[in-house]
């Protein structure tokens, strides 16, 4: 445990309409040793949230309330509250639970919940305290253990609560127990929370675009631009990670969102080769960053997880995911062709060169956003070759679902309401599924970013494209949070106003031998 | 005296087994078991009843969206029959959850007498566990105030039967 850190009397709000479960969550929180405030409707939770800035330390909510949308409560409170989210539902569909994921959860339970799922929430809760203390350390600088830890950590901690892999995070407590004692100054982890309303975001990101494209936007930069005398440059620091990881976020979520589509159907036998030449264009480059990112967490795992629970062996692949089934995540176990993630287990190789380096990895893509392709990325493109190479979706039932799924609008940009930052990921994903200009388009492209343009005809390409997922990845940016993206709504070039650096590694929409890579890291709940 | 409570022991021994086995509860109900203490000895007994409470009530409610062939609000239905799965799912209350299941397929292909049907089933469900439960807790009464101790009962033996009840047996 972490100096000065216990789980004991952990300030726990629960939120749910359903008033059984609400009664038996505070029991068993009680159990937990936790301080439990209870709640039955969302704004109320949020009416006690923002009345006592520092009186809980992690809120528990059901998706399905009432009064508020779960979701929405958890961008709230994500955005201007800074405090970990655990969402429940009965419902385990993939696409909620991904839903969860691009709103910032940190993770997702299933109902009925166990008590080893309720014993481990502390440490979502310890995780981002150890980010906020790197973002006042290195502030923008991802490199550094913390991060690498608390990914690695978070690709642990989702797991929901499994003491199998609780027990494999005892070198990652290790990590981080080191990491706080090389704090100097344990003070210094504690810094004024600070809540980024909407305007101070709107001037953050106005500050972010003047920058522009061609100049590393750091954080000090932007605080001077800013012009908020208050603020700090590890506010700032701490808010431009989250926004990165929160732009990224929603990148990922457009094809998580299609892939959440196509998981149900990922038994389908695999069937366009055409899936596969059709892909080559965009899957390339820039996934060799994502993959990194999400490598990040591979790199640490002493057991790397399966990337299909049963289905795959690949006597090729120099990486071994052992099968640890997640069974709070998805017991996915599609019957993919093996040779699927023949490709895909390469993936997990790379940790070794990345254990070393994970940061670099980021650096590269941020610094090189004009490239076309990150295949000069040695470990990217490594596998990013393997990645494509006998990658077969399941094409036609993915497709489908990613097809309908995108021609879905989970909110329409009418719903971008800019005074309520809710809905701001859906909003995005909707506007990217249905809006690309042009301009957004070569910027993507600029920055080696290939939006599918196959992506407005719905077909098969796009699907997969938008079906990359970095399941892993996702879910264990704790840290993400949504943010109110004006300038997302209002401007035609979503992304063009967004220096390329800026982005969580430059991802482009991967290849789908990615996604469904990520399906297995446990994404979906079976 | 040993022997009426062992007999009553006994008794709800069998009989708790015996609704795990005809797949009236589930493992959930167990837990539930488990989280009560001294401290709150009728909290079983308390959220059994918040559920039913809410059974009734999202009932009620459904049936009045279902009530008008031509007007059902199929939205309304859905929401009240994934309330009462997530509910259902709180205290074990696995037959009512099944029906839940069937109930939401219905409410998907807007089919207003499945619905209904579905609607009756989870109604009569709810009911029976309900009575079920209340003999089950008399039980209890009754061993408690016979001076002896409610049983733990095991629930992995009939986990194996679980697995092969015949839930709508």
């Amino acid at each position: 445990m972490e100096k000065g850190f216990t789980p004991v009397g952990l300030r726990v709000l629960v939120v749910d309409d359903d008033p059984t479960w609400l009664k038996i969550l505070e029991k068993m929180l009680k159990k937990c040793s936790y301080e439990v405030t209870t709640c039955g409707l969302a704004r109320e939770a949020l009416r006690l949230l923002r009345e006592r800035k520092d009186g809980y330390d992690i809120v528990i909510s059901d998706v399905n309330m009432p009064d508020m949308d779960g979701f929405k409560l958890l961008e709230h409170v994500g955005l201007e509250l800074d405090l970990p989210v655990i969402m429940m539902s009965v419902d385990g569909e993939t696409s909620r639970v991904m839903k969860g994921v691009q709103h910032g959860a940190c993770d997702y339970l299933l109902k009925p919940i166990r008590m080893k799922e309720l014993k481990i929430i502390w440490q979502h809760v310890l995780r981002k305290k150890l980010q906020e203390v790197k973002d006042i350390e290195g502030s923008c600088c991802y490199e550094g253990g913390a991060d690498w830890i608390i990914r690695n950590d978070e690709a642990h901690f989702l797991g929901g609560g499994e003491d199998v892999s609780f027990g494999k995070r005892r070198k990652d407590f290790d990590f981080e127990k080191k990491l706080l004692q090389d704090e100097s100054d344990p003070s210094s982890s504690k810094k004024a929370r600070v809540v980024w309303s909407f305007e101070l975001h709107q001037k953050f990101v106005n500050a972010v675009n003047q920058i522009g494209c061609d100049h590393k936007a750091g954080p000090k930069k932007i605080l001077d631009l800013m012009n908020v005398p208050w603020l700090t440059r590890e506010n700032v620091a701490s808010h431009l990670q989250k926004y990165r990881l929160y732009l990224s976020r929603l990148e990922k979520g457009k094809e998580l969102k299609c892939y959440s589509g196509g998981a149900k159907n990922i038994d389908s036998p695999p069937k366009d080769a055409d899936l596969n030449s059709g892909h080559q264009s965009p899957g390339k480059s820039s996934y060799a960053f994502s993959v990194g990112s999400s490598l990040l967490h591979k790199a640490t795992e002493t057991d790397p997880k399966p990337l299909a629970s049963a289905s795959v062996s690949d006597p090729n692949s120099d990486v071994h995911m052992p099968p640890k089934a997640k069974k709070t995540r998805i017991g996915f176990d599609p019957p993919l062709s093996s040779t699927a993630f023949d490709s895909l287990l390469p993936w997990n190789d790379v940790p070794d060169p990345l254990e070393s380096k994970p940061p670099i990895l980021y650096e590269n893509n941020f610094l090189q956003p004009s490239q076309s392709s990150y295949v000069s990325n040695s470990a990217p493109s490594l596998m990013e070759e393997e990645m494509k190479l006998s990658y077969e979706t399941p094409a036609g039932g993915t497709c489908v679902n990613a097809d309908e799924f995108l021609k879905s609008p989970t909110v329409t940009l009418q719903d971008l309401d800019l005074s309520a930052p809710s809905a701001i990921s859906c909003m995005k994903l909707q506007e990217f599924s249905s809006n690309v200009t042009n301009s957004t388009e070569s910027i993507l492209r600029s920055l080696s970013w290939e939006f599918p343009e196959s992506h407005h005809s719905g077909s098969l390409d796009t699907d997969l494209d938008f079906s990359w997922l970095q399941g892993e990845h996702f879910l264990a940016n704790t840290g993400l949070q949504n943010f109110q993206f004006q300038d997302y709504s209002s401007s035609t070039s979503l992304l063009s106003e967004l220096p390329p650096h800026l982005w969580f590694g430059n991802e482009r929409l991967p290849d789908p031998d990615e996604y469904s890579l990520l399906v297995d890291q446990g994404l979906f709940i079976s | 005296m040993n022997t009426v409570v062992a007999q009553l022991q006994r008794q709800f021994q069998d009989y708790i087994v015996s609704l795990y086995q005809q797949g009236f509860l589930d493992n959930q109900f167990s837990e539930l078991r488990k989280l009560q203490d001294e401290g709150t000895p009728d909290f079983v007994a308390e959220v059994v009843s918040l559920f039913f409470d809410d059974c009734a009530k999202l009932i009620n409610n459904m049936s009045t969206s279902l009530e008008r062939p031509e007007n059902v609000d199929f939205k309304q239905v859905d929401s009240g029959v994934h309330q009462l799965k997530g509910s259902s799912s709180s205290v074990g209350a696995r037959r009512v959850k099944n029906v839940c299941i069937s109930f939401k397929e219905c409410c998907d292909v807007q089919n207003r007498e499945g619905c209904l049907r579905c609607l009756q089933q989870v109604d009569y469900e709810y009911k029976m566990l309900k009575t079920k439960l209340q003999d089950l807790f008399n039980l209890e009464q009754q061993i408690l105030q016979a001076g002896g101790t409610i049983p733990q009962v095991d629930i992995n033996e009939t986990d194996t039967l679980l697995n092969f009840a015949n839930v709508q047996g």
